[in-house]
């Protein structure tokens, strides 16, 4: 199938055209390739916002006031939002949009909801595929609400530049609690849900520990916000804008992507390097053969691993 | 292209419950399906909107009183004007069956009125999709 017709659409602004291309770079890697090829030239201009956050901390209710500010600026801002797919059934109810029901009609603003479909973390496997989709239809600022982060999830940082961190108050009281390696990616956090009891103490609490952490190139601010109220918005913005300039000013914003990048490519050349030395073997069963070999002690990993990649280079 | 069947599931009209709503919503992810559930009191111009971002392959109208006879023939007009073809539009709700024909004469291709088993509405959508 041939993409131009809708890429030119997709450029042109048409929204329907934009949501086509995101289904087809979201469901299959072959005709994401054709796609990508074609609209690379198109990406790379927008702001890219991770909003992250444990579940129920007010991520969607603070995109839509997000969303709002910046639409009133004049920007053009697209959204993805991402849900868990229940690892039993592989379906899903994908429902952050409840929280952003006015920006629906939008002529500025395009939401697309998604499910993780069995990808661990935080985001689907080809969320940055849609990214890139949005990235070139020239939306201004790009947010990605992750799905409710717990332990691990923070596969954002790969494909953001600025991450929000949404708190609220009464965190089981510790932010401790909270594994490290969540709290290190917040370039901003944002206590929500503030006019909650319990807001200040939880916004020191997050200080106390941020003044802790030596090894940052940039503190990050605590903003405080409550987001079915509007209020701290304003000065959420201006964190957001601030920490772009601080990444420009620095040199950071280039190292970011790059080293972004460099995954990305690395990890498709991985993937492409599998199927080669899968596809020369002689049989699709002979993995299995050579797992039960390991098994039964008759052979160890790294001999099964030079047989295959012996395969290779004969 | 392999790809999960994707539903909006969207609430037109003024009233308040939408408990119906989120049954549907519960037996179409069981069936592993993506479901987008919007919320309350949805006009039919967000619907639509939100149908073509969303790249939906059906909308499920869910309707407990009243206004169906506009508001879904509404969403079948706002999806013609804007060129969507390959979409599939079916309502459920408390609809009197005189008030069928009309509906799917205006464009829904199915009606699913309270007790119908949800497993018969699955079955609809898996050999109804237009894409
Ligand atoms: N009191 C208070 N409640 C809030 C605030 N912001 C959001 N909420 C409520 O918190 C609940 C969860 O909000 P969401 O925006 O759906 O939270 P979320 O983080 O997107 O949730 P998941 O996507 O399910 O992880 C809703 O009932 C909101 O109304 C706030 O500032 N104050
Ligand atoms: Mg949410």
């Amino acid at each position: 199938m041939s993409y131009m017709k809708l890429i030119e659409s997709m450029l042109a602004g048409q929204k329907r055209a934009c949501a086509k291309l995101i289904t087809a770079v979201e469901n299959d890697p072959k005709e994401a390739e054709k796609i990508i090829r074609e609209i690379h030239q198109y990406t790379g201009n927008a702001h890219i916002i991770g909003i992250t956050g444990p579940p129920g901390a007010g991520k969607s209710t603070l995109t839509d006031k997000v969303v709002k500010a910046l639409v009133n600026e004049g920007k053009r801002v697209g959204v993805i939002a991402i849900d868990p797919t229940s690892p039993y059934s592989g379906g899903s109810i994908l429902g952050d949009r409840i929280r952003m029901q006015d920006l629906a009609l939008n002529p500025n603003v395009f939401i697309r909801s998604m499910g993780t479909r069995g990808y661990l973390g935080g985001l689907s496997k080809y969320t940055k595929n849609a990214l890139k989709i949005l990235d070139a239809a020239s939306y201004d600022y790009i947010i990605i609400e992750t799905v409710g982060v717990g332990q691990s999830e923070v596969d954002i940082v790969k494909i953001a530049d600025t991450i929000i961190m949404v708190m609220v108050p009464g965190l089981g009281d510790d932010i401790q609690s909270i594994k490290a390696g969540i709290m290190e990616i917040g370039d901003i956090f944002a206590v929500n849900k503030s006019d909650l009891f319990g807001a200040d103490r939880t916004a020191t609490e997050i200080n106390m520990m941020l003044d802790l952490t030596m090894d940052m190139d940039r503190r990050p601010p605590v903003v405080k916000v409550v987001a079915v109220k509007n209020e701290g918005i304003g000065n959420l913005i201006k964190e957001i804008k601030d920490h772009m300039d601080y990444l420009k000013e620095s040199g950071k914003f280039t190292e970011r992507r790059k080293n972004n990048l460099k995954l990305e490519v690395v990890e498709l050349i991985e993937e492409e390097l599998r199927k080669i030395v899968i596809s020369h073997t002689d049989k699709e069963e002979r993995i299995d053969e050579e797992v039960i070999e390991i098994l039964n002690k008759n052979k160890n990993i790294y001999e099964v691993r030079d047989e295959f990649l012996r395969a290779l280079s004969s | 292209m392999k790809r999960p069947i994707r539903v909006l599931v969207a609430k037109p009209g003024l009233d308040g419950h939408d408990r119906g709503a989120k049954v549907i919503a519960r037996a179409l992810r069981d069936a592993g399906m993506e479901v987008i559930y919007t919320g309350l009191r949805q006009t039919p111009e967000q619907i639509v909107a939100t149908a073509v971002q969303e790249d939906v392959d059906v909308i499920g109208l869910s309707l407990l009183s009243g206004a169906h006879n506009y508001l879904f023939p509404k969403v079948a007009e706002l999806l013609k004007e804007q060129g969507v073809d390959d979409l599939l539009v079916i309502g459920g709700g408390v609809i009197p069956n005189e008030d069928i024909q009309g509906l799917k004469d205006a464009g829904i291709a199915e009606i699913f009125t309270p007790g119908t088993p949800t497993r018969e509405m699955i079955d609809y959508i898996k050999n109804n999709l237009k894409r």
